[in-house]
């Protein structure tokens, strides 16, 4: 598998501030890959970057080994973004707006416009298709936005929060959607809010924080790198007044229950025994792996005030 | 090489996003353009003596035309552009591979479209109410392309300069408006004072206003020559700004 994106040293500035401080990493052909990381981490304006909507203070970045400065040609027709704004013209239909959009690309013809029919049909929007963009809901506008990411059948996806706003079940259609792409070949690049969304869908992920990477990762890996594990206990007693050690690693309260954070490799009856020391009437107890929020969590809170 | 799909693809966006909206684009500054030739034709016919042999109302009707095509040429992009910004889907354009010169070639095309078809409907009109005929039909095609090219560009550049509508009025009001106006649209600069004469030569609308006259008279007040050079140098310079800050991406690509 060759490379699909290529970060090298990516530095972008605002003036005083530095959005992307040196970002470096590689995203394989064929992968589901998830950028995360809090708002004003530089997701988007990496993702912007690649896309040629921002122009990088210094560094490169190539697609499919093209250089997004020098073989913009190139690697804007190997790119497909859905933009996180929903924008809309309100001069167009869907329709005329993805004929014009194909037009850009210099396609054109009958096979182009069944291949238009076939993205207003696969999103639903073939009832909308004479609609002005302006009259359609946040959804609609969201499916409009990725049709017309597709509509020069990009090798590479890029979704800038395509389910921020949008109910479940479009979020729901919206990710069988992305696999399906996924599976036809497309390597697709998903920034994300949704924690869980990134844990289903991507088998790669970089963290970002303050313009940098600060992890990158198999999504399986990363999990288990992760230096704790979860112990929930159900108790008659949740108000109890805990141990000293056993209060540090409570990171939970719940109604009837508490979940403590405890070591891999610390032991369990050691836990267990300051529960009972503490006084807690256990009723159920249940262990898991840290989620992809719990390890986002634990790494974007470091070194924070 | 040139993305000639690409181009045309743009150049037909702009032309319809203006055709959606005709009445406000094409029709409402004809009848506005119209009422200033009714009112001042009317009013100063007999008072004003401008080339011989000529009515003031047929030499006021090619300075009224071009006062069109220059300020709806400049609209066009000017206000496309910053709409676009402003609605984000400029985004769309972003995202192709036409590049900064398509881009810039597709929206002085449009401008110039709808700059040449707002100068026809009053030229039509005038050429039927005031016996207005013509000497040279290639020099008026060639002022109103150029100028209407040398203007597209020119509100390009405020497009891409304004991060507001209030920006786009200012340049609009401040600089333009004052610039058509004095730019001996109403009048001969050889009716003028001397050193308002002398002023009027810094003005390149007078320019483009004296050689698109010439076309119809043979009389001009500057040789229609110097006036094609200064409109060329015009539109070659706006161009070359344009194009240099479509090239780094300024206010455009962040």
């Amino acid at each position: 598998m060759g490379l699909a994106v290529q970060f090298n040293q990516v530095v972008k500035e605002y003036g005083d501030l530095q959005a992307l401080k040196g970002v470096s990493f590689d995203v394989e052909e064929g992968a589901f890959f998830g950028l995360l990381g809090p708002n004003g981490a530089g997701k988007s304006t990496l993702i912007n970057a690649m896309s040629g909507l921002v122009v990088p203070t210094s560094g490169s970045i190539k697609v499919q080994s093209y250089d997004v400065i020098d073989g913009y040609r190139e690697t804007r027709r190997m790119l497909g973004l859905v933009p996180q704004e929903l924008i809309a013209d309100p001069f167009f239909s869907i329709k005329e707006l993805l004929e014009l959009q194909s037009g850009y690309f210099g396609m054109k013809g009958s096979e182009q416009n069944r291949w238009i029919g076939e993205l207003l049909e696969r999103l639903a929007l073939s009832d909308k298709a004479d609609a002005n963009t302006n009259q359609l809901s946040g959804g609609m506008k969201r499916r409009a936005l990725i049709a017309m990411a597709l509509v020069h059948k990009p090798k590479v996806l890029v979704l800038d929060e395509p389910t921020a706003g949008v109910d479940v079940d479009l979020r729901r259609t919206l990710w069988d959607f992305t696999k399906e792409l996924h599976q036809q070949g497309h390597t697709i690049i998903l920034t994300t809010h949704y924690l869980e969304e990134a844990e289903a869908l991507c088998d790669r992920v970089a963290i970002m924080q303050k313009g940098q990477i600060k992890a990158l990762d198999n999504t399986q890996q990363l999990l288990s790198k992760h230096p704790y594990r979860y112990l929930r206990v159900n108790v008659s007693n949740p108000n109890a007044k805990l141990t000293e050690s056993l209060a540090e690693r409570l990171v939970e309260k719940e109604p009837n229950g508490l979940v403590f954070q405890i070591d891999k490799n610390s032991s369990l009856t050691e836990t267990l025994g300051l529960m009972e020391k503490s006084g807690l009437d256990v009723t159920d107890v249940s262990s898991r792996d840290a989620t992809l929020e719990e390890v986002f969590l634990d790494l974007t809170s470091e070194g924070e005030a | 090489m040139f993305n000639f799909t690409g181009f045309m693809a743009l150049f037909i966006k702009e032309v319809r996003r203006f055709y959606s909206v005709a009445v406000q684009t094409v029709f409402a500054p004809v009848v506005s353009t119209l009422l200033y030739l009714l009112v001042f034709g009317q009013v100063l016919d007999a008072q004003i003596e401008t080339y011989s042999g000529l009515t003031y109302s047929q030499f006021l009707i090619p300075g009224l035309v071009m006062m069109a095509i220059l300020q709806n040429a400049f609209s066009n992009t000017s206000s496309s552009l910053i709409q676009s910004k402003m609605h984000g889907n400029l985004t769309f354009v972003l995202l192709s591979p036409i590049s900064p010169f398509e881009l810039y070639m597709a929206f002085v095309a449009a401008s110039i479209v709808r700059g040449v078809a707002v100068g026809l409907g009053i030229l039509i009109i005038g050429i039927i109410w005031f016996d207005l005929s013509w000497s040279n039909p290639l020099w008026i095609i060639l002022f109103a392309v150029l100028s209407a090219a040398m203007m597209g560009g020119l509100g390009m550049l405020a497009g891409i300069v304004s991060e507001k509508y209030d920006h786009l009025a200012a340049f609009q009001n401040f600089i333009i408006m004052p610039l058509t106006f004095l730019s001996g649209v109403f009048y001969s600069i050889h009716g003028l004072p001397e050193i308002w004469q002398n002023v009027s030569h810094f003005n390149p609308f007078f320019y483009m206003v004296d050689g698109f006259r010439y076309g119809f008279f043979q009389q001009s007040d500057v040789s229609v020559y110097l006036s094609l050079g200064v409109t060329t140098i015009f539109v070659v310079l706006v161009s070359a700004i344009n194009l240099i800050l479509l090239n780094k991406g300024v206010k455009i690509r962040q």
